[in-house]
């Protein structure tokens, strides 16, 4: 893992959390849709919070990817956790929403618990598996041959 | 949020987004293994050449349409339920989910750490709904 790559994680994480805090502020506004309306939905794209928000998104998924190119999925979604952290700080300061301690004990439940795996390799290597795999078929052809 | 109805409503908006999540993320992995690493292609062909050897490739496809299904399932959960429940519920959730799918699906080396935080992950979840 280099530097750039570090970043790119950092990156992930920033732009998930204040992409879904964006989300929801712009959610709240428009007060709750009915499954009813699901046409209201595609209004609320055209609102500036949650078209910020999916512009922060749209940064996440593209750093997303480019994580997922060189590491594990499982390596990728804990090692990008402290979102979570930031997320319930957005929530509580910034929407003002009521965060008990049991809520709190869970988000560090859920950072503990996602902070092993970054202790462990970022990518699962298949090519000892793939050369096996294209060695067979040619040690059976070699056999027909003989 | 004692109401039965509430709790159920919240499990079913939460299960939604992690069925969805899920399945995006686990295509999207597997498209972007068969892709190979972004930076040596963008090195190789350019920004653009990397965005068209991602579009076109048909797993990237099926799991970008997963995940908009998540996102709009995300967006329903955020007008009726608190960001600091539904958010941390659903992606945590779909942590332990794509920790079972990787492991099935992109048999990736899901050790002993990675189980374990799975539990404190789940143990996490279970606080958030008080």
């Amino acid at each position: 893992m280099t530097f750039r790559r570090y970043l790119v994680l950092a990156v992930i994480t920033l732009t998930a959390s204040c992409g879904d805090t964006f989300l929801a502020r712009g959610m709240k506004s428009m007060g709750p849709v009915s499954l009813a309306h699901p046409a209201e939905l595609i209004h609320a794209i055209f609102s500036p919070w949650v078209a910020s928000g999916i512009l922060l998104l749209i940064g996440f998924f593209a750093s997303y990817l480019t994580a997922l190119s060189w590491a594990d999925l499982t390596y990728v979604l804990p090692a990008s956790s402290l979102g979570y952290v930031i997320m319930t700080l957005l929530a509580r300061f910034w929407l003002q929403e009521r965060v008990s301690p049991l809520r709190w004990l869970g988000v560090v439940f859920i950072t503990a618990g996602v902070g092993f795996v970054t202790r462990g390799p970022s990518y699962t290597d298949h090519s000892a598996d793939r050369d096996v795999r294209e060695e067979a078929p040619e040690t059976a052809r070699e056999e027909v041959r003989q | 949020m004692t109401d039965p109805h509430a709790i159920a409503a919240t499990a079913a908006m939460v299960g939604a987004i992690v069925v969805s999540a899920t399945a995006g993320d686990i295509l999207t992995a597997s498209a972007m293994r068969q892709v190979g690493d972004l930076d040596r292609i963008r090195e190789r062909s350019g920004l653009w050449g990397a965005a068209i050897a991602v579009i076109t490739n048909g797993r990237f496809g099926v799991g970008v349409i997963c995940l908009a299904l998540s996102f709009f399932s995300l967006l329903f959960a955020f007008s009726h339920r608190d960001l600091s429940l539904i958010g941390p519920a659903a992606t945590s959730l779909t942590f332990v989910t794509n920790a079972l799918a990787a492991r099935f699906f992109l048999k990736e080396n899901v050790d002993h750490r990675r189980w374990t935080a799975a539990i404190f992950v789940c143990i996490g979840v279970a606080l958030l709904a008080f």
